[in-house]
């Protein structure tokens, strides 16, 4: 089975502080791939660095393959319109814009918006479509930004703490969609909630001190209470 | 006195090691070399017109150093803070005026009236400073843009009759000491226009060497580090933007004295924006790039007015020889070529060079 | 009565100068974060485009349809020459902000040296048809026609560029680039496409306020776009750094106080108007109305 995604030896410098030094791992072409990690290891950076987001100023080296090709250098929206889905950290929806304007502007010249499958999972979306973004509440955002890349076909999609900020009942509802779509796209999934890792990661990978400090199967690293503390920072049944 | 001011390329100054090294010695030669000028009358064709201790060379070199001191104080925040003012024509203009009011209508003798000009002038600079510096980057500088407008547009509507308007306000010479008046003294106002530049070197680079130096450079590189380190950047900032105002006094100072007055035309924007070019064309945030380009950029300027007027361009066709003799139109060409293709400017030339002076042998 | 009719026609005449003039800076700047000094560049070459066509385009004249024929070559003008400076000169420097600056402020210094070099630097006489120096009579004031003409080019202007950023594809990737441009190209769109089209929109509303400035003013030099675009950058400030709407009202608000201040002490104006600039930036960093393009 090759990978959908090759990460080899990333490094990320930014401004004096060497956040990643020389990440390697690979993300597999079926199921959710959890990446973990303390606060301010470097998810997000690894993510960012993916898709050619971080700032002019950050200097980054190491090689990308997505799908079998070379990506480092390319630019973003050439990346993200060959199957790389993003849902940033802040969902990232535009808050002046209607929750249909935020859809539309994610439609692309020779292809079939999918709005079966987005209202299908977010019903709300569809009700609330002149609805100004910056007035939904945070669950309902992150339904959006993740419903604004389903609109079109994906072949991986990096998600970033789809989870955060959200009360308990919405993580269920957002967590549910997202297995749903995990059943059909593979998944990099940045998350702080070890019980939404646990019911949707197959493979997990943490980075500590800017390297990667594990890879292989989610459990097993979740099921080890003192593995899972000291890599983590956090207990077993935290969430 | 100037013993510690090794070169160092980027403004990055390590602790000078008091050790024989030319560089160190370099920029006293040339002060020795500035402050000798007038005693020599070598001819230089196509570089001067006349000898270089007549009056008109004087003059010229004078208004050089002028505009090198004013570029070397405003790049202590631009290249040193990271500071992008738009308004440090006005601080300029409150020195040439304020010099001039105060001696042609005010009858103060020359000392007193420089030394308030440039006290007021850091004054005025400090509290617009303290309400502009509550913006950050691109609305810091359409801030200081607008307070500058105002500034010309006062001097332009001459309130009271003090400024003189349009004309501007030739300078009373009667109550100037006699050695600075008149063509035959053009050379004492050299001298002291070497004062003010040699006076604003020295300040800025004392303060770019002392720890306020560092945190104003810390500043440029990440602002909100400093914070975090518990320092307040808005007090380094203003403490920058009082000194290049008060240095800015002090040249224009200088610029009313040498040119007999002042007219409104020190006080527009196009005055800030061409200090910008004199200060990317020699390096922002270099010890000497500055003071360089300021006086390459003055240089050129009236330089090309006569090279526009010359036979060679004459013969040009139309479309060519138009456009090549206005000055600010080769100059700022050229500005944007060197934003291009050279952006640490005539300084950043060294570091740019600096694979092939390793092919040099050590001077250690 | 009849004074203050005047007073406001007249200040919304000037609101409309410096509407078209902020309008563009407003897009250029919500978009692609550059602060453009070669916008009063723009404004000079609609202009002496139009001074330029009313006397030598065949079928263009300082009158009638003539002077319309006369605009709209100005307009083109200043459109060719936005586009070309973004397609030339400010795409090479992406993302770099201070670098696209400086390049305008050179570009700013040379072009207004290339005007005097073609021109002089002395003003020019400007065609201005007969009916706009005419006066109409609006509850007892006698007003210039002119100030109509600034006003109606001011929210025909303001009308189609909300409808196309309202009803328009590339509309809608602006208004989402000006909030977060990034985003925007994570959503896989090539936001850089639309840098050339704010450009050359912003240099139309910029020439077109050079052309019809110079009805206002009677006569143009190649200064005159640096004191509009001051003004212009200060009502962009008060609007909201981005936001169209944000730069018609606080056009309106700048122009009013400017003109009735300037009436009662000459020159006091202009030092409100910056007075305002600072109590909002005071209270307000952003400006009025925060970075949405629209809103």
């Amino acid at each position: 089975m090759t990978a959908i995604l090759d990460i080899s030896d990333l490094s990320v410098k930014v401004g004096g502080s060497h956040i990643l030094q020389g990440v390697t791992f690979s993300v597999q072409p079926q199921g959710v791939t959890a990446l973990l990690g303390r606060n301010g290891v470097g998810k997000t950076t690894t993510l960012k660095a993916v898709l050619g987001l971080m700032p002019r100023a950050a200097e980054i080296t190491g090689r990308v393959g997505y799908a079998g090709a070379s990506i480092t250098r390319q630019p973003t929206f050439r990346l993200v319109r060959q199957g790389l889905g993003y849902v940033p950290e802040d969902r990232g929806v535009f808050a002046g814009l209607t929750v249909a304007e935020n859809l539309r502007l994610a439609e692309r010249a020779g292809s079939t918006p999918d709005y079966d499958t987005v209202h299908g999972l977010f019903p709300e979306l569809r009700k609330r479509a002149r609805q100004r973004a910056g007035t939904l509440s945070g669950g309902q955002q992150q339904m959006l930004a993740i419903g604004r890349v389903l609109l079109n076909p994906n072949r991986l999609l990096l998600i970033d703490e789809p989870t955060k900020g959200l009360a308990p009942k919405v993580v269920t509802e957002v967590a549910a969609a997202l297995e749903a779509v995990a059943a059909v796209v593979p998944m990099l999934l940045v998350e702080q909630n070890l019980a939404v890792v646990r019911r949707m990661a197959r493979h997990a990978v943490v980075i500590a001190n800017g390297r990667v400090a594990y890879t292989g199967g989610a459990s097993d690293l979740l099921d080890y209470t003192e593995k899972t503390k000291a890599l983590l920072g956090v207990g077993k049944g935290e969430h | 006195m100037m013993t510690d001011t090794a070169v160092t390329p980027g403004g990055t100054s390590t602790p000078a090691k008091r050790r024989w090294h030319p560089a160190r010695f370099g920029p006293l030669v040339v002060l020795a070399v500035l402050i000798a000028l007038p005693y020599w009358s070598i001819e230089i064709p196509g570089v001067f017109d006349t000898a270089i201790n007549k009056p008109g060379t004087l003059q010229l070199l004078a208004l050089c150093l002028v505009f090198g001191a004013l570029a070397t104080g405003y790049d202590l925040l631009f290249g040193r803070t990271g500071l992008l003012s738009f308004g440090h024509a006005l601080y300029f203009a409150a020195g040439v005026y304020g010099t001039d009011v105060l001696i042609t209508k005010a009858g103060y003798p020359l000392w007193q009236a420089v030394l308030f000009a440039v006290v007021g002038t850091a004054t005025i600079a400090a509290a617009l400073g303290a309400v502009a510096l509550r913006t950050n980057g691109i609305a810091f500088a359409m801030v200081t843009l607008a307070f500058a407008q105002v500034g010309a547009i006062t001097i332009g509507r001459d309130p009271g009759g003090v400024t003189g308007g349009e004309e501007g306000l030739p300078m009373d010479t009667a109550k100037v000491p006699d050695a600075l008046v008149g063509v035959t003294n053009t050379v004492n106002l050299y001298w002291l226009a070497v004062g003010v530049a040699v006076i604003t070197v020295l300040v800025v680079h004392a303060i770019a060497d002392a720890p306020a130096g560092r945190v104003l450079a810390a500043i440029r590189d990440d602002e909100r580090r400093v914070g975090v380190l518990g320092l307040d950047p808005y007090r380094y900032k203003l403490f920058a933007f009082t000194v290049a105002g008060g240095l800015a006094g002090l040249a224009g100072a200088m610029y009313a004295l040498l040119i007999g007055g002042a007219t409104p035309h020190v006080a527009v924007s196009d005055q800030t924006l061409t200090l910008l070019v004199m200060v990317v064309l020699g390096g922002p945030g270099t010890r000497w790039g500055p003071l360089i380009g300021g006086m390459l950029f003055t240089y050129l300027d009236y330089r090309l007015v006569s090279f526009g007027r010359s036979d060679a361009v004459d013969s040009l066709p139309g479309v060519l020889s138009g456009p090549l003799s206005q000055p600010l139109f080769v100059l700022g060409t050229v500005f944007i070529l060197a934003v291009y293709f050279f952006p640490g400017g005539l300084a950043g030339l060294r570091t740019r060079l600096g694979p092939l002076a390793r092919w040099i042998p050590d001077r250690r | 009565m009849s004074t203050v009719v005047l007073l406001t026609l007249t200040g919304l005449g000037l609101a409309a100068l410096y509407f078209l003039v902020a309008s563009g800076l407003a897009l250029v700047f919500g978009l692609a974060d550059v602060l453009n000094f070669a916008h009063g560049l723009f404004l000079s070459v609609g202009a002496y485009g139009t001074w330029w066509a009313s006397g030598n385009l065949p079928g263009a004249g300082a009158s009638g349809w003539g002077f319309v024929l006369a605009v709209i070559f100005g307009v083109v003008c200043g459109t060719v020459v936005a586009a070309l400076v973004e397609l030339v000169l400010i795409r090479p420097l992406y993302s770099r902000t201070i670098e696209q600056v400086l390049v305008t402020v050179g570009l700013s210094l040379a072009g207004v040296a290339l005007l005097q070099a073609s021109w002089g630097a002395d003003p020019r006489t400007y065609p201005r048809p007969q009916w706009t120096q005419e006066l109409t009579e609006v509850a007892g004031a006698r007003v210039p026609n002119d100030r109509f003409l600034l006003i109606g080019a001011a929210v025909i202007v303001l009308a189609g560029l909300l409808a196309f950023l309202k009803f328009t594809r590339i509309g809608l990737v602006i208004r989402a680039g000006v909030e977060d441009r990034s985003m925007v190209t994570a959503l896989g769109i090539d936001v850089r496409r639309a840098f050339t089209l704010v450009f050359a929109i912003g240099g139309a509303a910029a020439a077109l306020a050079g052309a019809l400035g110079g009805v206002y003013a009677g006569s143009i030099s190649p200064t005159g776009g640096s004191s509009l675009l001051i003004f212009g950058f200060i009502v962009v400030v008060i609007g909201g750094m981005g936001s169209v709407v944000g730069a018609a009202y606080a056009a309106v608000a700048v122009g009013l106080l400017q003109q009735f201040v300037n009436y009662t002490s000459p020159g006091l104006g202009d030092i409100c108007v910056v007075a305002l600039l600072a109590i909002v930036l005071l209270i307000r960093p952003q400006g009025i109305t925060g970075k949405v393009a629209t809103s």
